[in-house]
């Protein structure tokens, strides 16, 4: 038995930093509000350390029971919190990255008049998403995964005074509300059949199960229900939609996350309801099709966006399918190892790319950029590290974990093998894409739009320049891990690290057909660098050959460019009828006709009868007294009545 | 010995005259006096039966009403005198402030 780790620490360290910066943050000075931000995730990131330090992996799974929370009959629910080797590498990422990019936040969001305010959404975002992860039940689980998504809202909709900001919020808010709805009804039915939403409880239930091999049963229900939560909190098809738009926010919001932390939680829960999961085929296929195709599908996408930030969006929704591709196949452990390794190079390159557009004055459409590799080399120092590690190049980190996947992946089916290293390809060109547009060539910025007025920019922005250090840093030690990150799975140390959680089965597959995962591996090498090659070749070599091959594919280019027509889709089929049908129906039908009628129409009434009725207070005083006398009259002919009967 | 029957026709008829003056008759003074007639009639019904039935709870009762009707007169007059200084009239027609 380890002793007390004193968990809560973890989560609420960050609420108190949100707390004193929300309160105070107004009247402090940039310096102070700073530090608050920085010392209160900085001192969450520390504590994870030393609980890693100080837990023995004997001691794993650890509880740490809070408070009472509902108490109903049979059924209860308590803040309680759940260590095991998951939430433990997770609890490193998110903390040690998030602390990463507070850091860079000093230095990107310096000069903007709510500095304070972004700590404090930055600092309770880490609130949430630490309670989603360290969450011993569904429900604590579920006020992280609201939480998160609260977050994610304010910080896209940060610069609320811009329209286009405050709607991609909203969007945010309500796809993934559509996907919490599936998540919720999955709760219910494990409420239903379990009678707990403890994780311990429900699993041990489920252990003794037998696998749903013949057909679809409450397991595939429960499956396929949370995978809808999944879907919509990690943005695949079909709810994928909400993240391109997310990158309405600031730099840093879209690295910590739309990139590295929040939308792989449902990757998180989905590992986390492995056991769920596992005796579900079919709901295991479903997670494996539409990673898959979401993969495929973002990746192609990717290729055709010019701002820098899409690019990135689109890469990001591309490899959280790989993740839910690796859970579908059952290899949970590459899913989470991709998500740690992704954590690290997809914030970077965010992050990279945040300092880029600092570089040219909050420009992110790379058409107008270019060149910039001597401008600034740090970042492109980075980034290039990065696009290596996403691209899938050893030894870089995204390389072992996507590797990884694939391999898994190649023993389930090769179909989800072949579109995944078609996707590997992709990824490997538009990343290098990326690179070439906005490091080599020559600089299309702000002198070539103003041309003839001598100077740079209407902006007075002036050259390009490198961010200062504050920003660098994380820069540069992003890059360290986005080199090295990958060792830790050298060897399946990180699946056996892991092994605890998911169980030792797959590990000992594995070293049975090394030569064919050594030709896999040879075959997803030469796949990343031929996408480096035609990137190189397309946009560096000859770079007016795109716009030839665009317009040979005309049609296709055009739809591929307007990303498949989903939004417009999505507006025609649910957001059109669901306003016309609110409009005529709900306001112009119900509320006004039936519920205001209602209210008016009584008010009214009861004005008209007592325009009416107020001329008997004539102030005549005979007038008074023939009512008293009649009234009488007809109480007393009344009681004669009776009388009679 | 008088029949039951005839004291209540009476004061039948005089409360039926109460009623007429006080709803016919303009001057405050006279409706006033409306009001005294009623309460005499009924004053008289309740002796009348306190007679015929041997009880002496009526002729009780009927104190009772002199002495609210003496109250009522003192205060009745009072406000006849007050509405007089400030309307300068007794006819209730014109005293009618209190309307909508």
């Amino acid at each position: 038995m380890t002793s007390n780790l004193n968990l809560w620490l973890i989560p609420v360290l960050p609420l108190a930093g949100a707390a004193i910066n929300g309160f105070l943050g107004k009247k402090s000075s940039r310096t102070a509000v700073s530090t608050i931000g920085l010392f209160f995730s900085g001192a969450a990131f520390a504590w994870a350390l030393s609980v890693v330090f100080r837990v023995s992996s004997d001691a794993l799974p650890y509880q740490e029971y809070l408070a009472h929370w509902i108490r109903s009959g049979s059924f209860s629910a308590d803040f309680a919190l759940y260590l095991d080797q998951l939430s433990l590498v997770m609890l490193l990422v998110v903390t040690g990255v998030g602390f990463l990019i507070h850091i860079y936040s000093v230095g990107y969001m310096w000069d903007d008049p709510s500095y304070y305010r972004f700590f404090t959404y930055l600092n309770l975002f880490m609130f949430f998403m630490l309670t989603l992860i360290l969450a011993n039940n569904y429900l604590v689980m579920f006020i992280g995964w609201e939480g998160v998504g609260l977050a994610s809202y304010l910080l896209i909709g940060f610069w609320f005074t811009k329209d286009s900001a405050a709607s991609a919020g909203k969007k945010a808010f309500i796809v993934n509300r559509i996907g919490d709805f599936g998540f919720l009804i999955g709760l219910f039915l494990i409420i239903q059949h379990f009678g707990s939403l403890d994780f311990t409880k429900v699993f041990a239930q489920v252990h003794p199960m037998a696998a749903e091999n013949g057909g679809a049963g409450l397991l595939t229900a429960i499956g396929i229900l949370l995978m809808v939560g999944a879907c919509g909190k990690s943005a695949q098809i079909p709810l994928y939609v909400w993240l391109p738009d997310a990158m309405e926010g600031p730099t840093p919001v879209s690295a910590l996350i739309h990139a590295a932390t929040m939308v792989t939680a449902g990757v998180y829960m989905v590992s986390r309801s492995h056991m769920i999961f596992e005796r579900a085929p079919m709901a295991l296929t479903v997670v494996a099709v539409i990673g898959t195709l979401t993969a495929l599908f973002a990746a192609t996408i990717g290729i055709t966006q010019t701002d820098i930030k899409k690019v990135l969006a689109y890469s990001t929704v591309s490899q959280l399918g790989y993740m839910f591709m690796a859970c579908g196949v059952g290899a949970f452990s590459a899913g989470i190892f991709h998500l740690m390794t992704h954590a690290f190079f997809k914030g970077l390159l965010f992050l990279a790319a945040g300092s880029v557009i600092h570089a040219v004055g909050g420009e992110q459409d790379m058409r107008k950029m270019g060149g910039l590799r001597s401008y600034i080399p740090v970042t492109f120092g980075t980034m290039f590290i990065a696009t290596l590690a996403i691209a899938g190049i050893p030894p870089f980190a995204g390389f072992w974990s996507k590797d990884e996947i694939l391999w898994q992946a190649y023993q389930v089916s090769k179909v989800y093998w072949a579109i995944g290293i078609i996707t590997a390809f992709i990824t490997s060109f538009y990343m290098f894409r990326l690179l070439y547009m906005t490091f080599f060539g020559d600089y299309h910025g702000v002198q070539v739009d103003s041309h003839g007025h001598g100077s740079h920019g209407h902006d007075g922005h002036g050259e390009p320049h490198e961010s200062p250090m504050v920003m660098l840093v994380p820069l540069m030690i992003l890059a360290v891990l986005s080199i090295f990150g990958g060792f830790v799975g050298w060897g399946n140390r990180f699946e056996h690290f892991l092994g605890p959680v998911f169980g030792g089965g797959e590990v000992a597959a594995e070293a049975a057909s090394s030569i064919t995962e050594k030709v896999l591996m040879g075959v997803s090498v030469l796949v990343a660098a031929s996408g480096w090659l035609l990137a190189y070749v397309l946009y560096c070599a000859r770079p007016e050959l795109p716009q030839k091959i665009a317009d040979g594919l005309n049609g296709f280019y055009t739809a591929v460019l307007n990303k498949y027509y989903v939004d417009e889709l999505y507006a025609k089929l649910f957001v059109k009828p669901l306003i016309d049908g609110s409009t005529t129906i709900l306001w112009q039908g119900v509320d006004r006709k039936v519920i205001d009628d209602t209210v008016n129409n009584a008010a009214d009434g009861a004005r008209h009868v007592s325009d009416e009725v107020r001329h008997m207070q004539s102030g005549n005083l005979r007038s008074y007294a023939g009512w008293i006398a009649a009234g009488s009259a007809v109480v007393i002919a009344y009681m004669i009545w009776m009388g009679v009967r | 010995m008088v029949p039951l029957s005839y004291y209540l026709v009476l004061s039948g008829f005089l409360f039926a005259c109460g009623v007429a003056g006080f709803l016919i008759k303009r001057n405050i003074i006279t409706i006033f006096m409306s009001i005294e007639l009623m309460l005499n009639g009924v004053n008289l019904s309740f002796v009348a039966f306190a007679a015929h039935w041997h009880s002496l709870a009526g002729q009780v009762f009927v104190f009772f009403v002199m002495v609210v009707a003496a109250a009522e007169a003192a205060v009745g007059l009072a406000i006849i005198i007050a509405v007089y200084r400030t309307r300068e009239t007794l006819n209730v027609d014109q005293v009618n402030l209190l309307k909508l």
